[in-house]
C-alpha cells in the first residue's frame, strides 16, 4: 500500500518540522515557513497536528494559513513566477508587461500552467524598485522586464511552455 | 602602496551584492570577472559590498587606489566579456582612468558627493559580512559606549538627537523608548519592523543587505536602554537576499559575543532572532505585526494600549523601523547634537530618500531634510527615464498622495508634507510621465487596499471595495455631482472611521488623485460631449 506508507512519511515528517519548532514564542509561522519550504505548500494533513502539537484549535491554524498571501494549500508548478504589480513599476509599463505575461502563459494569477512549469503570482513589492518592472523566480529578482526579456528568460530556464490558445 | 607591492598581495575589486545590483547583473560580472583571472594568471579578490546606491551606473566595480575608490560602469550585460577584458588591460585594477567606462573616484561623483551619508556611510563601501571590516568604519563603537553609560545617558542622547521614527510615522524615538523603559516587567523586546512593504521603497533592504551590524548593534543598545534582552526582527518574505544576509550576520555576531549572554564581556545580555513574515502588507503596521510574530493572523489591535506598554506577548515593546535602529549607534558615537544640527524644524537629521519609476537616474539619496523634492527629481533624478514630461510623483507608498509639479516646491519635511495632505513617510518617491492615467492609479489604491485590508473594520475592509465600484462608475459615468459626493463620503468614513492608516490613508492618494488630475476621470463623460 504505496499511498498509506507515504502518508506515513509524510506525517513523520510534519511531526519532526513541529516539533523542532514548537519551543519558540509565537511559533506558528516558523513551523508553516519550514513545512512549505519542505513539502512547497502547507498540505491538509498539517493542520490537525499543528493544532494538536501547539494546543489551538484547527480553524486557529487554518485561518492563519489562509490570512498569508504566501503560504499555499495546494502544491505549486515547478518554477513560482511572482510579478510586481505595485506603483513604481506601473511607472515603467508593468500594466502593459503583466498583460502580456499573462497572454504568454495562458494563466492569471493564482494559476498554473498546464505543464505544470510555472504558477503566477502577484506581488505587491520586491524592493527592486530602481530597476522596474520587476519579477521574481524562485530567489531571484529580475529587473527591467520585457516580454522580450521574459522570453529568453523562459528559454534560459529551459521551461517548454505550451502555447496560449489566442 | 609601491607598485611591487600592489602586485604582491591579490588586488582586490569591489563588486555589489544588493538585490538590485543582482538584478541588473552584477552576478554575471563576477563570474567574467573570475574567468578572465583564471586564463590571464592574475590574483584577483572580488569583495562583494552592499550597494552606492547610483543604480544606473550598475553593474559597476570599484578598486582601490592611494586618493579612495575608482569605479568603472554601467558595464554592459551583453558585452561582458570584451569589456572585462578590456578593463583589466587598461589595467583598471591601478585605477586607470583612461577606460571610457571609468567614473572616476566613487565619492567625486556628484550624486554621491552632493549626500549628507549618515546611516549609509557604509552601504557600498564594506563586505556587509565582515565585522573586522565593520569595526575598522566605526562600527561596534557606538554599543562600547553604550555599555559605559547609563540607561538614563542613552535615553537623554537618543531624546536630544531628534529622532523620530523613519518608519513613515515619525514618532519620537526617545518618548517610544523612555516609555518601555518606564514600564516594570521582567519581561520586554526590542522588534524591528523590516517589512517594508511600500511601493517605491528599497533603502530598508539596502541597509540590511549593506551594512547589517549596523542594525543589530542598533537593537542590541535598545535592549540596554529599556532593559529589554529579546530582538525580533520582522523581515518581509519579498527580501530573500536581506535574509540570507542577516542570518549569517546574525551568526557570526553570536560568534563573536555580540549577541547572546554577556556581550561583549558585560553583564548585558540580549537575544536576537530573525522572523519571516508570509506576504500580507497590512503586518507593516506595528500591531498587526505583534499579532504575526505572535503565530496570529496580521489582524490590527486597536490603540490603546500603546505596543510600548502592552506589546508583543503583552509586553513592554519597543516597535522601531530598521533604519530608526541602524541611526542609533551613530548618534551615541557622534553626540545627539551631530545629528540634531542636520535637518529642519521638527525634522531632525537625515532621511534616505528612495528615487524611482519613470525616472532616468534612480536610486539613494540620504539627505538632511529640507530641501525641496524637485531638488531630488532634476538635481538627481535628472527627469524622466522615457524623456517624457514628468505629470505626477507619488511620494511617501501607496498610501502617500500624488502630487503635480504645483507641489513639488515643498521641503522635504514631515510636517511641511502633512500641511499639504502629503505624507513623506519612508522617503519612497515614485515618478511618473505623462502617459499615467490617474483615474488607473486612483483606482489601484482602492484597489490595492481591498486586497490587503485584514478586514477587521468595515470602513477599510467594505470601503475599498465601494471604492473600486465607484471610481470604475466615475470614469465611465462621468464626474456628476452625486458621484463625487458619494466618493467623498466614502472617503472621509474611510479616513475618520478605519482602525488604523491602511483605510485611514488610503483616502490620500485616490483624493489627491481627484483634486489635481481630475481631468483623467472623465474620458468617457468627454467623448459623449
Amino acid at each position: 500500500m504505496p499511498e498509506i506508507s507515504a502518508e506515513i512519511e509524510q506525517n513523520a515528517a510534519l511531526l519532526e518540522i513541529i516539533d523542532s519548532h514548537k519551543a519558540l514564542e509565537g511559533a506558528l509561522l516558523p513551523i508553516l515557513h519550514a513545512i512549505q519550504q519542505r513539502f512547497t505548500y502547507i498540505p491538509d494533513t498539517a493542520i490537525p497536528l499543528i493544532a494538536q502539537q501547539l494546543n489551538l484549535s484547527r480553524a486557529e491554524v487554518h485561518s492563519v494559513t489562509r490570512f498569508y498571501s504566501f503560504f499555499r494549500s495546494t502544491a505549486p508548478g515547478k518554477h513560482t513566477l511572482q510579478l510586481c504589480r505595485a506603483e513604481a513599476c506601473q511607472a515603467r509599463g508593468s500594466r502593459a508587461l503583466e498583460q502580456a505575461i499573462q497572454q504568454r502563459l495562458g494563466i492569471g494569477f493564482h494559476q498554473t500552467t498546464a505543464d505544470r512549469a510555472i504558477s503566477l503570482e502577484p506581488v505587491y513589492c520586491l524592493g527592486n524598485c530602481a530597476a522596474s518592472p520587476s519579477i521574481r523566480i524562485g530567489d531571484t529578482v529580475y529587473g527591467g522586464m520585457t516580454i522580450e526579456r521574459f522570453e529568453r528568460l523562459l528559454s534560459t530556464l529551459a521551461i517548454p511552455v505550451v502555447e496560449a490558445q489566442s | 602602496m609601491s607598485d611591487t607591492e600592489q602586485q604582491s598581495c591579490p588586488r582586490k575589486i569591489f563588486l555589489s551584492r544588493d538585490t538590485t545590483s543582482l538584478a541588473l547583473g552584477a552576478e554575471q560580472v563576477a563570474d567574467r570577472i573570475r574567468a578572465s583571472e583564471k586564463h590571464r594568471g592574475e590574483d584577483i579578490e572580488i569583495v562583494r559590498t552592499g550597494s552606492r546606491g547610483l543604480f544606473w551606473l550598475e553593474p559597476m566595480i570599484e578598486v582601490d587606489t592611494a586618493a579612495g575608490r575608482v569605479a568603472y560602469g554601467p558595464l554592459p550585460i551583453d558585452q561582458l566579456d570584451e569589456t572585462i577584458e578590456s578593463l583589466l588591460d587598461a589595467d583598471c585594477l591601478a585605477g586607470d582612468k583612461r577606460h571610457p567606462l571609468c567614473l572616476g573616484l566613487t565619492e567625486a561623483i556628484p550624486y554621491l558627493a552632493k549626500q549628507q551619508r549618515f546611516s549609509f556611510s557604509r552601504v557600498g563601501v564594506i563586505d556587509p559580512l565582515s565585522l573586522a571590516d565593520y569595526q575598522q568604519h566605526g562600527g561596534l563603537a557606538g554599543l562600547h559606549l553604550a555599555l559605559t553609560m547609563s540607561a538614563g545617558d542613552i535615553l537623554a542622547v537618543v531624546s536630544d538627537s531628534g529622532l523620530r521614527g523613519r518608519g513613515g510615522a515619525a514618532f519620537p524615538t526617545g518618548i517610544k523608548w523612555q516609555t518601555v523603559h518606564d514600564v516594570d516587567s521582567e519581561q520586554k523586546y526590542i522588534v524591528c519592523n523590516a517589512d517594508e512593504g511600500d511601493s517605491g521603497s528599497f533603502a530598508d533592504r539596502m541597509l540590511m543587505e549593506g551594512d547589517p551590524f549596523s542594525l543589530i548593534e542598533g537593537m542590541i543598545i535598545a535592549g540596554i536602554a529599556v532593559g529589554a534582552q529579546q530582538g525580533y526582527i520582522y523581515l518581509r518574505e519579498e527580501y530573500p537576499n536581506a535574509h540570507s544576509i542577516l542570518k549569517q550576520a546574525i551568526a557570526s555576531a553570536e560568534a563573536q559575543q555580540l549577541l547572546g549572554n554577556n556581550i561583549l564581556g558585560s553583564s548585558k545580555h540580549f537575544q536576537l532572532e530573525l522572523r519571516l513574515a508570509a506576504g500580507a502588507y497590512i503586518c507593516g503596521e506595528e500591531t498587526a505585526l505583534l499579532e504575526s510574530l505572535e503565530g496570529k493572523r496580521g489582524m490590527v489591535r486597536a490603540k490603546p494600549p500603546l505596543p510600548a506598554i502592552s506589546g508583543l506577548f503583552g509586553k513592554p515593546t519597543v516597535v522601531n523601523n530598521v533604519l530608526t535602529l541602524a541611526a542609533i549607534a551613530g548618534i551615541l558615537t557622534r553626540g545627539a547634537a551631530y545629528y540634531r544640527d542636520y535637518g529642519i524644524g521638527r525634522s531632525r537629521g537625515t532621511l534616505p530618500f528612495q528615487l524611482s519609476g519613470n525616472i532616468k537616474y534612480p536610486g539613494l539619496i540620504e539627505l538632511a531634510f529640507g530641501p525641496s523634492l524637485r531638488t531630488l527629481l532634476e538635481d538627481f533624478g535628472g527627469g524622466t527615464y522615457s524623456g517624457r514630461p514628468m505629470r505626477s510623483v507619488q511620494v511617501g507608498g501607496p498610501l502617500g498622495a500624488y502630487l503635480p509639479a504645483a507641489q513639488w516646491d515643498i521641503a522635504l519635511d514631515y510636517e511641511a508634507f502633512s500641511q499639504h495632505n502629503a505624507v513623506l513617510g519612508h522617503g519612497g518617491i515614485v515618478v511618473f510621465d505623462d502617459s499615467v492615467d490617474m483615474a488607473e492609479q486612483a483606482r489601484f489604491s482602492m484597489e490595492f487596499c481591498r486586497i490587503e485590508s485584514c478586514g477587521k473594520c468595515t470602513p477599510c475592509r467594505i470601503g475599498s471595495t465601494r471604492g473600486v465600484e465607484l471610481i470604475d462608475k466615475i470614469c465611465t459615468d462621468g464626474c456628476s455631482a452625486n458621484n463625487m459626493n458619494l466618493l467623498e463620503d466614502l472617503c472621509d468614513t474611510m479616513t475618520h472611521g478605519s482602525l488604523c492608516a491602511m483605510g485611514g490613508m488610503t483616502p490620500i492618494p485616490v483624493q489627491s488623485a481627484l483634486q489635481h488630475f481630475a481631468e483623467d476621470f472623465s474620458k468617457q463623460g468627454e467623448q459623449d460631449d
